[in-house]
């Protein structure tokens, strides 16, 4: 069964066609790749999936239900998390408080219960606060949780941006170049990291220019180049395909980009 | 933790006792410097927490202000009891203005807030609805009474203004404690971030407007009882300027820093009333001086604590 499926999706920017006619499926518990050369458009992809953007034309739907012109924070509360290509975490609030934000849109008590702490508020926050800490846990953050965002280091600052996207309680996580900034060491953690949410039932769906990662880590691949989608399929298909190859690597002609 | 302790009921039991030696005039001071505690504090939720300018928040205190006057100088309806009208017509005041603009970023939404600042106070001016007196205002507005006792000189009103001030206090920082209070912090550090995570950043933009407008008004009732004339001049731009001038002076985001603000921003120029004509000066200089050396206030917010964090747990699992 397939948890998000996109048809005909089209997206222009005055006369610049980002996502052109793209469609394809992605399978409940699987890890899907999306790659492509730069402004190929995959970051509007998934702008358009977590609703930064509308599309056009075209048809996107999570479990079934579409979801185009939904706010984003609407998508977030049915259970597609994402994170950003450039970091965007909340630099002057704590690490906690940074996965805190995940557990919002799970939350109900309003400001009136928040200035009365009513019981059933107080139980909230509680029940908020072991969420964060857990996800912090997870992606081995906690020894910093009362330390500011902006204090930690690139690829922790990245592995923050997972927990706050985690602690959303999604179905579904995309990811937006997760290994950008990070060492060798780092990545090797990060596959192991994905791996484990995928074991747990979360499905992947990620950009990343890392081709090891990639490669190691997707079932299936999707390739864009100029909005359109050019090939489909498992990594060793993506691999030997002609148009992948061209590309990346311009054609024989030598009109390489 | 005794010594925190005695460090700060010691000064909070010498200023309740201090009406008891200071004359009215001084007395009639710390009640100006409560107002604008609570104003500042209103005020904060918009400016300190959600980071949106707001240079029109006496719009707001003239709504409620007028809305006491009009409802106690006609229909006689005292006005303690009229607190929670004031905060709703302020408060739906706020709704209709806010809801259009709220959209709007940084300096442009500053720009509309002294806009409507000052449609509101010119809208007095020319009597708008024939209720409102024009530059006279409305004047004979009742005294307020808690149960049975008037209160008449500046002594009783100190009590009633900083009791006020403490129940502002005491629940804006339950406010600021909470799921609310963070979601304004998510959304004035990165909106889109806030959005992507799950935070309705449209409707918590226009809840704390809303909410920051509605205690404005409570305060405006007050400020309405206690002068027992009002007039638009007391709802000028200038207001709104202190207002936020006592935030962003005292630390944005921080309740002790609003309050230290407030003291400082109309409890100094009376101690130096002889300086009168430097006022603005100096007011210049220390903002110069907080840009440059000290970004986030005199006491700026400190992190919120939480319990349990050191404690060790189990596997993490999503």
């Amino acid at each position: 069964m397939s948890l998000l499926s996109l048809k005909g999706l089209s997206k222009s920017f005055g006369g610049l066609m980002a996502v052109n006619d793209v469609s394809f499926n992605l399978a409940e518990g699987s890890i899907l790749g999306l790659i492509g050369p730069n402004g190929a458009g995959k970051t509007t992809v998934f702008n358009l999936i977590t609703g930064i953007y509308r599309p056009d034309q075209g048809e996107i739907r999570f479990k079934d239900t579409p979801i185009m012109g939904l706010p984003t924070h609407r998508i977030v509360s049915l259970g597609i998390a994402r994170t950003f290509q450039t970091i965007r975490l909340f630099q002057n609030l704590s690490v906690l408080e940074n996965v805190l934000s995940g557990w919002h849109c799970r939350m109900r008590a309003g400001s009136l219960r928040a200035m009365l702490r009513t019981p059933g508020q107080r139980r909230e926050e509680r029940r908020a606060l072991e969420r964060a800490l857990e996800m912090l846990e997870f992606v081995r953050l906690r020894h910093e949780a009362k330390q500011l965002a902006k204090n930690l280091s690139y690829g922790n600052q990245r592995l923050l941006e997972i927990a706050r996207a985690l602690a959303t309680d999604p179905r579904l996580l995309i990811l937006d170049e997760p290994s950008g900034g990070m060492n060798e060491q780092e990545t090797g953690e990060l596959i192991l990291l994905i791996r484990k949410l995928r074991e747990q039932g979360i499905t992947i769906f990620l950009i990343e220019h890392r081709m090891s990662l990639v490669m190691k880590l997707c079932e299936s691949i999707v390739v864009l180049d100029y909005g359109a989608k050019i090939a489909e399929g498992k990594p060793d298909e993506i691999k030997q395909n002609p148009r992948v190859i061209e590309a990346y690597l311009g054609s024989e002609e030598g009109e390489g980009r | 933790m005794k010594r925190t302790l005695l460090m700060f009921i010691a000064p909070t039991a010498l200023f309740l006792l201090s009406p008891l030696v200071l004359n009215p005039y001084w007395v009639d001071v710390l009640n100006n410097v409560g107002l604008y505690a609570i104003l500042g504090l209103s005020l904060n939720l918009i400016v300190g927490h959600a980071g949106l300018f707001n240079l029109g928040h006496a719009a707001f205190y003239a709504v409620g202000a007028y809305t006491a006057a009009v409802l106690n100088t006609r229909f006689h309806v005292p006005v303690l009891w009229l607190l929670p009208l004031c905060a709703l017509s302020s408060g739906i005041f706020a709704a209709v203005i806010a809801r259009p603009i709220i959209h709007l970023r940084g300096d442009y939404l500053c720009i509309v807030t002294i806009g409507v600042g000052e449609i509101v106070r010119i809208a007095l001016l020319n009597n708008v609805f024939g209720i409102t007196g024009g530059v006279n205002g409305i004047v004979g507005i009742d005294r307020p009474s808690v149960f049975g006792i008037a209160i008449r000189n500046p002594h009783e009103f100190f009590y009633l203004i900083w009791g006020f001030a403490a129940i502002t206090v005491f629940f804006f920082h339950r406010l600021e404690n909470s799921r609310f209070g963070r979601a304004l912090n998510y959304l004035r550090e990165d909106e889109v971030a806030a959005e992507g995570s799950g935070i309705n950043v449209a409707h918590y933009k226009l809840a704390c407007f809303i909410l920051g407008a509605a205690w404005a008004g409570m305060a405006g009732d007050i400020f309405a009882a206690k002068m027992t004339v009002i007039s638009p001049e007391s709802f000028s731009f200038w207001e709104s300027v202190l207002m936020f001038t006592l935030i962003i002076l005292g630390g944005s985001g921080s309740i002790p820093g609003v309050i230290l603000g407030a003291f400082l921003i109309t409890g100094l120029p009376e101690v130096f009333r002889e300086f009168a004509n430097a006022r603005l000066l100096v007011f210049g200089a220390a903002m110069v001086v907080m840009m440059i050396f000290r970004t986030g206030g005199i006491l700026p917010p400190r992190p919120r604590t939480y319990p349990d964090i050191d404690a060790p747990v189990g596997e993490g699992r999503p």
